[in-house]
């Protein structure tokens, strides 16, 4: 059997006298486009602040591809491959959009903090800023500004930004929240085109994009999974119906 | 006015050997023009706060770090370049005195790393109130080792001492023209390695932490860590600053690394405005106007330096180096001419207004200041008496007269402005591919 992509043993998080997260399990395996549910405040943003470093657990263990991360830092997690982009929105707002893309960049290529090369004859850089920039279609935006982008340019940013790195396992934290419809058609195709071939993780709240993307589902409801599985049995699970699904996912 | 991070400061653009050519042109030629010893004196200053203030700026405006003590690393670095020189000129080190500012960057160095690692821990308030608390304790310890400190009287040093520079016979560093050419070439190539130093993968990322510390951490960058080597680079350069200040003033005291010095360069950065590279090199340049040269004229001069920073940071919270850029850009859209009326409306106006303003504050500090020496003072050469009410008239009728049509005119001016501007932003909302 293969080293999953990232896993979570019974991982456990109290905010004071509140346990948000109480004894998560869960498995995604390499390649997957995995997707958590679950009703507002289940928990599902803490989970992947644990998973990303920005938080702690308080007890239970997190595996990226097989090596703990419990205890790493952001920059220590990315570093072993795993990136995250944020429900809201997290960019560096006074850099263009292109030195948005090119930061993010720069570490992967191991440029690190150097301040004796020239950043504009880093060709390798540059070259792949911009062909991030060509993917998530903000050229013509290329020397904007970042803080003036519209909402959706900077939801199309923070994807950028998270798979600048080249990190193997991609979480997005609610990539579509607050599009209108078409924008979520563009931002779907989008995230489809540029985790070809990386493992995905992914909290939303639109079905039709859930069901459309994931190849599994988890449903988080009180800080616990209820039920994970592909689309058809999670819409098949009558404590999902029960829980949190009802309605709409019968509609999609 | 347009979000001032819009602009950028682009010497490819103009040019890069240009701008740089004509930098060296004016430092050379500069002491041939103003060739009074105090002139001279000024110049030198200049140099030396242009290094400070641009390892200032690599901590405030390109990362994001508001320092209260950055005297800390050029006084420090002051006192071990004149130790050094004191000890070159016992014959007991042999060291090229042109080269002490060296010792002063790598004292700066060694204190930046061993006090950075403290405050760089955390940014925003938690970072200036430390910054604040390494200075106040790094006067206190000035005062109480007076072995090194030097006390009261502080610590001298003879800049003659050693073989002259270069081995050339007479380049001893003695006449004042002889360090002010040398103080031009440290500023100069200090000004060409900062300015490298924010085209580097380093210089970038610094930005990037000033602008959402958070973030940069999920794309792989220790902020602490980036926070920490930039202020070993600022250490350096600030440093470098206290090392020239030593072989210029032949002396270091306790005030070298006094609050006093922090305050003067936060303001020298902010007044040319910390968003700019350049920026902090005209506000050294203003700064030292204000303190060495109009001190020399009137002992309000903190009011004067006072009340143009409050006006600064009120109407161009960019500094005077987004003033500038402000109107190149109305300038390179062909409309500046639309302005020329208003300006010379508004500045005729102001500068009435403000020298009423300033010929009442200067009757107000000859009365409680300047006590026996009469009742007349001269203002802008002509003379005063404070003892007749019709003085006081005159200013206060000036003052009131201008102040009126200061008003109109800003209002006509702004107007413009404002339809100005409009016209830009319109015009850039249409040409999204063509805007710089």
């Amino acid at each position: 059997m293969t080293t999953p992509a990232l896993e979570l043993r019974q991982v456990r998080k109290r905010f004071g006298r509140t346990e948000i997260i109480r004894g998560v399990s869960l498995t995604i395996n390499s390649g997957e486009r995995h997707a958590i549910i679950g009703p507002n405040g289940a928990g599902k943003s803490t989970l992947f602040n644990l998973v990303s470093g920005r938080f702690h657990a308080d007890a239970g263990e997190i595996l990226l591809n097989g090596a703990t991360i419990t205890r790493r830092k952001p920059f220590e997690i990315n570093r072993l491959g795993l990136a995250r982009s944020f429900q809201i929105t997290n960019i560096f707002p006074r850099l263009s959009v292109f030195e948005n893309l090119r930061c993010a960049v720069l570490w992967s290529l191991g440029y690190r903090y150097s301040f004796w090369r020239n950043l504009n004859k880093l060709a390798d850089a540059e070259a792949r800023a911009e062909r991030l920039l060509e993917r998530i279609g903000l050229t013509r935006r290329r020397n904007i500004q970042a803080g003036l982008l519209t909402y959706a340019e900077q939801r199309a940013l923070e994807v950028g930004i998270t798979i600048a790195g080249g990190a193997q396992v991609i979480l997005l934290d609610e990539p579509t929240a607050g599009m209108s419809r078409s924008e979520t058609a563009r931002a779907v195709a989008l995230i489809r085109e540029v985790t070809q071939g990386r493992t995905l993780v992914m909290v939303e709240h639109d079905m039709s994009v859930v069901f459309g993307l994931a190849d599994r589902i988890s449903v988080v409801v009180y800080g616990e999974v209820i039920a994970s599985g592909p689309p058809e049995e999670i819409r098949a699970d009558s404590r999902v119906k029960e829980a949190y699904l009802g309605q709409p996912a019968e509609a999609t | 006015m347009t979000a001032l991070g819009e602009l950028h400061f682009r010497p490819l653009n103009v040019g890069r050997w240009v701008v740089w050519g004509f930098t060296a042109v004016v430092f050379i030629a500069a002491p041939q023009i103003f060739t009074s010893g105090f002139a001279r004196a000024l110049l030198s200053q200049m140099g030396i706060l242009i290094i400070f203030a641009l390892s200032y700026n690599m901590l405030l405006g390109q990362t994001g770090l508001l320092s209260f003590g950055h005297a800390v690393y050029s006084g420090l670095g002051a006192y071990f370049a004149i130790h050094a020189l004191a000890l070159i000129g016992k014959g007991a080190l042999a060291f090229p005195v042109s080269l002490l500012p060296l010792i002063g960057g790598a004292a700066g160095l060694f204190f930046s790393v061993v006090f950075g690692w403290l405050t760089t821990k955390r940014a925003g308030t938690t970072f200036a109130m430390i910054s604040l608390g390494i200075g106040e304790m790094v006067f206190a310890a000035s005062l109480m080792f007076p072995a090194f400190f030097g006390g009261e009287a502080g610590i001298s040093g003879n800049r003659t001492a050693g073989p002259p520079l270069l081995g050339i016979d007479g380049l001893t560093l003695g006449p004042d023209i002889q360090v002010y050419y040398l103080i031009a070439t440290w500023t100069f190539v200090c000004m060409i390695a900062t300015y490298a130093l924010t085209h580097t993968p380093l210089g970038r990322i610094a930005n990037a932490v000033r602008d959402n510390p958070e973030r940069a951490e999920f794309i792989g960058y220790d902020a602490q860590r980036v926070r920490w080597i930039m202020m070993m680079l600022a250490g350096f350069f600030a440093g470098v600053s206290g090392g020239l200040s030593a072989i210029n003033l032949e002396s270091v005291g306790s005030g070298a690394v006094h609050a006093l010095v922090s305050g003067g360069v936060l303001l020298a950065a902010y007044i040319g405005g910390v968003l700019f590279f350049f920026g902090p090199i005209l506000g050294s340049v203003v700064f030292v106007f204000f303190a060495f040269a109009l001190s020399e004229y009137t002992p309000a001069w903190h009011l004067y330096l006072g009340v143009f920073f409050v006006l600064l940071v009120m109407f161009a919270p960019g500094g005077l180096a987004s003033l500038i850029l402000l109107n190149l850009r109305v300038a390179k859209f062909g409309k500046f001419r639309r302005l020329r009326d208003p300006y010379v409306g508004v500045i005729g106006t102001g500068g009435l207004l403000a020298a009423g303003i300033v010929l009442l504050i200067e009757m107000t500090y000859h009365q409680t200041l300047g006590i026996g020496s009469g009742s007349s003072v001269r203002v802008f050469g002509f003379p005063f008496d404070t003892a007749r009410g019709e003085s006081w008239v005159f200013g206060a009728l000036v003052v009131a007269a201008a102040g009126v049509a200061f008003e109109y005119m800003r209002r006509r001016f702004k107007s413009e402005w404002d339809a100005i501007a409009v016209e830009i932003e319109d015009w850039r909302r249409d040409n999204p591919e063509q805007d710089q």
